[in-house]
This record gives C-alpha cells, structure tokens and sequence, in this order.
C-alpha cells in the first residue's frame, strides 16, 4: 500500500506539472512521465501486457509525435513566453485549489466509492482473450489504423500546382 | 453472485478522479490546441487506470488487458491525426489560438 500511495502521489505531482509548466516540450515531458508512473501501477496490478504497452507507446511514442508536432510550429519569444507566463498564472491557480477541495470532498465522502463490483472470473490469458475471444476488436483496430494512415497520407499531401 | 469491493483501494480512486480533474481543466482553460490534446491524454490515463484497477478487483486482468490494449491503439491513431490537423491547422492560420481560429470554412 505504501508503495501504491507514493506512486499516485507521484502521478498526481506529475500531473499538476504537465498542466501548470509555461513550455509545450516540459509538459510532454511531464505527460511522459506520467505514463511511466502509469505503467509501475499498471505492472504492480497484475496486468504486465498492458503496462509494457503503456510504457513502450505512450511514453515513447506518443512524446515522440508531441514533440514532432510541437517542432513544426513557431518557438516563442522571450517577451511573449514571459507575457504567457503570466497569463496562464491568472488561469491555473485555481487549479490547485480545485484539486485540494476536490480531495478532501473525496476522503470526507470516502463510503461512496465503496461500491460492489461483480466478480466474475474469466479466461485470464490476454493472448486467447484479443485472438479468440474478442477477434472484432482486433479487425476494428486494423481497420482504425488504416484510417489513421490515410488521415496522415491526406493532410500532409502537398497541394497541386 | 460473488462480489468484490472497493474499500481497500479507495485513495486509487480518488487519484484517479483528481487525475480526471486536471485533464479536463486543462482542456476547459487552455485555448491552445497541443494543450488540449496533452488534457486528453491524461483523462485517457485516468480510464486505462481505471479499467486496469476494475479488471483487477474483479479477477478479469486478462479482459481488461485486452480493452487497454485496443484503448491504447486507437490512442496513438487519434494523436496522429490530431497532431497531423493540428499542424495543418498552424500552416494555414500560423496560430493554435483557438480564440484566433474563428475563419473556419463550412
């Protein structure tokens, strides 16, 4: 349990970071580090599969196309960053706040998220669950990837002269 | 019918809730659209939690690594996409304001 708590208290300081940090690249790298913290509690949960693709594509590739797309667009000034800096200043402090209150609200209301779930043990081998069980997903999957592919192809073509 | 209980893993829930919070206030407050793609990406790391944590407690780890799994694929293609608009946004309106982005065709 110790451990569990200090992973979400990194995760939620990770969180706070991505959101109150002034430069797009540091909350990327923030947003990284929370799928890292993510994936330790998804590893710790029982469930290794999904931990590994948590932290193999949305830590690592997932940064990647932030940082692509961040890369194609103008770096700011050093006038307009400190002009940006106060302003976001006026808009995120309330997010602290928002957070403590929702908090204490929660723990003062903790017997609410005592809800009864129901237990019913299934297959547990994710390999027969995603080929044999539940092959729809995968041909959904395939056909959202074209989709993206196509998507990509379409909005980086370069217009007829 | 036999039933789990949360009890025991509430200060996951609520971390999980306040990670909820922070994406959807950054996507509320921020006006700028890389901003708003990094929110919802947190609000989808609070629901892959949250499936992993259900999965979990009610002993279907395998079902629940299934769904993340596809939740993660269809992640990165919608972040793709989104990068790809949100780039081809900035090359037509040299801006990712959407308080500036008010010329929209259609």
């Amino acid at each position: 349990m110790a451990l569990n708590l200090i992973l979400l208290a990194l995760l939620l300081v990770a969180g706070i970071w991505t959101v109150l940090t002034t430069r797009l690249v540091r909350s990327v790298v923030g947003l990284a580090l929370v799928s890292a913290v993510v994936s330790i509690l998804i590893f710790r949960l029982n469930s290794p599969l999904a931990a590994a693709f948590e932290l193999s594509v949305c830590a690592g590739l997932i940064s990647v196309i932030f940082v692509t797309t961040i890369s194609f667009t103008q770096r700011l000034t050093p006038e307009r960053l400190e002009e940006r800096r106060k302003e976001r200043l006026g808009k995120y402090w309330y997010l602290p706040v928002i957070l403590i209150i929702a908090g204490i609200l929660l723990i003062a209301f903790k017997p609410i998220l005592d809800f009864p779930l129901p237990r019913v043990p299934s297959e547990q081998d994710t390999r027969n669950i995603i080929w044999h069980m539940r092959h729809v997903d995968l041909l959904g999957q395939i056909l959202v990837i074209l989709a993206g592919v196509f998507g990509v192809v379409i909005l980086f073509k370069e217009p007829k002269k | 019918m036999n039933l789990a209980y949360t009890q025991t893993f509430w200060y996951f829930y609520i971390a999980i809730m306040l990670l909820f919070v922070m994406g959807a206030y950054y996507i509320i407050a921020s006006f700028n659209l890389i901003r708003v793609l990094i929110g919802l990406e947190l609000l989808i790391k609070a629901v892959t939690l949250l499936s992993i944590l259900t999965g979990y407690l009610t002993h279907n780890e395998g079902l629940a690594q299934a769904l993340v799994i596809t939740l993660i694929v269809i992640e990165v293609v919608i972040m793709v996409v989104a990068g790809g608009i949100v780039v081809s946004i900035y090359r037509n309106n040299k801006t990712l304001d959407t308080r500036k982005l008010k010329e929209l065709k259609g």
